[in-house]
């Protein structure tokens, strides 16, 4: 494996690479998913393979390629792939000027190992005992009259990765996730509703062993969300109007991630996105300056949060991982950056660059993005709360280009009435312009109610590229916000 | 590329190694570049070349799935041993219909030599011929311009054995101009020459909208009558797709087709297919469960006619599968991936010529679903939206978001154009659509 990479470098050099770095990573999954008390699937996956990035004359260029492929020898396909990069990165040349070469700062030099602490293997637990988990909270869910379709899945990743460069880096990373889900869907008569455990689309996923799944006690909740789903085809729509919300840990999470997380990369800012996942509001002369949010509204974006999906410990430029203060007391203040993106803000890498394989070339990606923890206890919060509505758990999101208007909807809804929890409510939606949005946050529950949330699909670039990402936050109140039933 | 011979060697392999009552093989190979641009210079330039198998193994109705991308020997029987084990360690599952048996494939076009072997140099000068336009004009472009050749093979116990190679370009172009103005063109298909030859007229298109887009003003969402380019028409067509074309979803309740079935839902305009022969979109002539495609009608002059089925959801209608079944392991159901919409007979000239007041529509942008049994979708326009006024373009206008059943809005045709253009922005596959006029589409929001 070492001569293979060195030779991959040492190819890149000779074909007029001023930079080279490479990623051998191999990554073996598992997935088990049940519907209906069928195990529909149960599989497991072995890839591996070689990325090489390189700048020469100025550009970018990457190339890739499954290496051990059985007609292809393995370093004949490694020096194959070092050269094609280069050929790419002089072929990225001819569209581009001297002012526009490539500038990555000064040299980054990492070298040590990490890996995911683990206290149950994920692949060593039985897969009998996995299935047998999933069936029978899928059986509870059923119990539940209007519950047609009840499903459950559990997901396991190793990922193994060297990364090298030509700078002299060389680190070796282990990465485990474990993710869980189950869903109960009701229908009746032209409606269908939808409850999700313990994470919308049925996926909870952390950096963390087996230990994660036995938490998440889903046989434990199972009954509930049945139930759950088969009464919301009972609930009244949500009322429509401006109101006073209370947005729970989980569907917050989301909003942090579609609201803060993606108008805060970098490479967004500067256009790279602009075909496709778009630009952003948060643009370069409103660093330092820009009220993003109320003074109870703070966002630090890091790499080690234990169990966050964004938790690793170098990125995929060899950066190491670090903390990143985003808003303070509601003010932007940092992005989520690169080396060569920083150095035009004139700042140093933060660690954010990642490629969802060794088949990508790496692009800015969120870390953990959280929402720091406030000072009240939830029922505190809904006891100040005279009149609203309480939501949880994603069920639809949208929003623009530029990552300003928003409409989310969620799976469940309360009416709020008096500082209490009343009528419960379905197909409730909410929408808003970002920074009204986070300007109207005038209270955020403290650490005992805060999680740190996995979404383990966000999608990127060109050709797609699907990141893992972690979002801690606790409930929150909002005021004035449009507030829409279906 | 593997080719043909070697394809059949690599699952004859597996097949060999498996011991079991059922073997299904997929090799999926794959060859691809994509060249990136943005703020007139390429910025991303990749390409990958992998080899996938995917081996499922059935021990009566147990079914265990593993994959590989090492497709030595070792690796070979190493995936077919993780199979097993797992079928092993299965529930039962009594819904497994067995794997296909052999059924006569009528080959497809679809793989273009030159589109195989393009050089990165090709995509650049492509790439720099619109940048150039952008830069002459004093905008930013930013797009991609992608080629790659695949190869499908599928084999299993019960004799079947499938081979397809095809190849896909695409190139897209967004263009941003001073003071807010966005325009987007795109042009895909599987021969090379048709992507490159197109590449002027991409850019002159996504420069000229974006210049005429500059200074969009605000206007009161609402209900307005819309003229919809086909990158906006796609949008429409690819959520009726993944939210109610399969059988999964229907027979699960969640379908907007449920109890819509033979009724005259949307305008008699509309006819909706899903055609994997189609030459012009990106053939594929079996499914990946090896079962020949069948071209569904799913909508008929605004009647919707029935989903597809792969075998598992036809096997629980006591039906035959119409090849529509997506690779392995799959919860998802069977998906329409060559979905054509046919065009009709108007141009977008007169669209706009007979519109009183409405809206211009380039593309839709994240779209989600808000209701699947009445598939009500939000979203947002994108990269240029101009209003039409006694008949004619008039001013740009800011991102608007929309609340919007699909099915009522597309029973309010009023015109269907004359000219379809082939998309690949859906799932896998592609999507062939024509521009159209719509009477009523709901506004609920706009952006700053």
């Amino acid at each position: 494996m070492k001569d293979l990479i060195e030779r991959a470098l040492n190819v890149a050099q000779l074909k007029g690479a001023s930079y080279a770095d490479v990623r051998l990573v191999h990554r073996e999954d598992e997935f088990i998913a049940v519907k209906n008390g069928i195990v529909e699937a149960l599989g497991r996956g072995n890839d591996q393979g070689l990325g090489v990035r390189v700048i020469a004359n100025g550009a970018w260029g990457f190339a890739s390629s499954a290496v051990g492929v059985g007609y292809n020898a393995t370093t004949v396909e490694a020096e194959r792939v070092a050269a094609l990069a280069v050929s790419i990165a002089k072929a990225s040349a001819l569209v581009k000027s001297d002012a526009d070469s490539v500038d990555i700062g000064p040299p980054v030099v990492s070298k040590g190992e990490y890996r995911t602490p683990v206290v149950t293997d994920p692949f060593t637990v039985p897969l009998e005992s996995k299935i047998e988990t999933l069936l029978k909270a899928d059986a509870l869910m059923r119990q539940a009259s209007g519950v047609k379709v009840a499903s459950g899945t559990l997901t396991f990743i190793r990922e193994r990765k060297t990364f090298a460069s030509t700078e002299g880096s060389w680190t070796q990373q282990e990465i485990v996730e474990s993710g869980c889900g189950i869903v109960a869907t009701a229908v009746a008569e032209g409606d269908v509703q939808v409850r999700s455990y313990p994470n919308a689309g049925g996926r909870h996923q952390m950096t963390r062993g087996y230990e994660f799944i036995e938490e998440m006690d889903l046989v434990g909740n199972a009954e509930r969300v049945g139930v759950e789903a088969d009464a919301l085809l009972r609930a009244d729509k949500c009322p429509s109007g401006s109101m006073t919300i209370v947005i729970g840990g989980a569907q917050l999470a989301l909003q942090v991630h579609e609201s803060c997380g993606h108008p805060i990369e970098l490479d967004r800012v500067f256009g790279a996105e602009a075909s496709f996942a778009g630009t952003s509001f948060l643009t370069t002369d409103k660093l330092d300056h820009f009220r993003y949010g109320s003074p109870v509204v703070n966002l630090t974006a890091d790499s080690i949060t234990p169990g966050g999906l964004g938790t690793f410990g170098w990125d995929d430029e060899g950066v190491p991982a670090q903390t990143t203060p985003i808003v303070r007391e509601g003010m932007f203040m940092g992005y989520l950056m690169s080396r060569e993106t920083a150095r035009k803000i004139g700042r140093t890498s933060n660690g954010c660059m990642r490629a969802s394989g060794w088949n990508r070339m790496p692009i800015i990606r969120m870390v953990n993005v959280s929402l720091e923890p406030g000072t009240w206890k939830l029922q505190d919060l809904i006891a100040d709360t005279d009149d609203g509505i309480y939501m949880d758990m994603n069920r639809s999101w949208s929003i623009d280009d530029r990552r300003l208007n928003f409409q989310f909807g969620t799976e469940i809804a309360y009416e709020i009435k008096g500082g209490k929890l009343g009528r419960l409510f379905k197909n409730a939606m909410y929408t808003g312009i970002t920074p009204e949005f986070w300007g109207s946050c005038d209270a955020v529950c403290n650490r005992d109610h805060w999680v740190v949330w996995g979404t383990p699909n966000c999608g990127k670039g060109q050709p797609m590229q699907v990141a893992h990402t972690g979002h801690g936050a606790a409930p929150a109140r909002f005021r004035n916000i449009q507030v829409r039933g279906v | 590329m593997l080719g043909q011979t070697q394809a059949k060697q690599i699952t004859e392999r597996v097949l060999a190694l498996s011991k079991a009552g059922q073997t299904q093989v997929l090799l999926q190979v794959t060859d691809s570049a994509l060249t990136r641009f943005a703020n007139n210079i390429i910025h991303q330039n990749v390409s990958e070349t992998n080899a996938d198998v995917t081996v499922r193994v059935a021990l009566g109705n147990k079914v265990g799935t593993a994959s590989t991308n090492d497709v030595t020997k070792a690796g070979l029987a190493q995936v077919v041993e993780s199979a097993a084990m797992l079928a092993r360690l299965q529930a039962e599952n009594p819904d497994f219909p067995g794997f296909a048996g052999p059924q006569s494939v009528t080959p497809a076009r679809g793989f273009d030599e030159e589109a195989a072997q393009a050089a990165p140099e090709v995509r650049a000068k492509a790439v720099g011929e619109i940048c150039r336009q952008s830069r002459d004009a004093g905008t930013l472009a930013a797009g991609a311009f992608s080629t790659a050749a695949g190869e499908i093979a599928i084999a299993n116990s019960q004799g079947v054995f499938c081979y397809h190679a095809g190849t896909t370009c695409d190139l897209q172009a967004a263009v941003m101009a001073e003071g807010g103005g966005n325009g987007y063109s795109q042009v895909a298909g599987w021969k090379l020459s048709d992507t490159l030859g197109s590449a002027e007229a991409i850019g002159r298109e996504a420069v000229q909208k974006a210049l005429r887009a500059r200074n969009p003003q605000s206007i009161e969402p609402g209900t307005f009558t819309v003229v919809l380019e086909p990158y906006a028409v796609e949008d429409l067509v690819n959520m009726l797709n993944h939210v109610g074309f399969s059988a999964r979803a229907m027979q699960e309740g969640r379908s907007w087709m449920v109890g819509r079935i033979g009724q005259p839902v949307m305008s008699p305009l509309v006819t909706i297919v899903d055609d994997g022969h189609d030459d012009l979109g990106f053939p594929m002539p079996f499914d990946f469960e090896g079962v020949p495609k069948q071209k569904v009608v799913l909508v008929e002059n605004g009647v919707p006619r029935g989903p597809v089925y792969d075998s598992t959801t036809a096997r629980k209608e006591g039906r035959a599968s119409t090849g529509h079944a997506l690779p392995p392991p799959n919860t998802y159901g069977p998906m329409a991936i060559n979905l054509v919409m046919s065009a009709g007979s108007d141009t977008v000239e007169e669209m706009i010529r007979t519109t009183e007041r409405g809206l211009y529509i380039t593309r839709f942008w994240y779209t989600r679903v808000v209701h699947p049994r009445d598939c009500i979708i939000t979203g947002m326009t994108r990269d240029g939206v101009f209003l039409i006024e006694k008949g004619e373009l008039t001013q740009p206008v800011k991102n608007l978001r929309f609340t919007q059943g699909y099915v009522p809005a597309l029973a309010q045709v009023e015109m269907m154009g004359r000219e379809a253009k082939t998309l690949s922005g859906g799932w896998l596959g592609a999507a062939r659509v024509p521009a159209l006029k719509l009477k009523e589409f709901n506004f609920t929001g706009s952006t700053q």
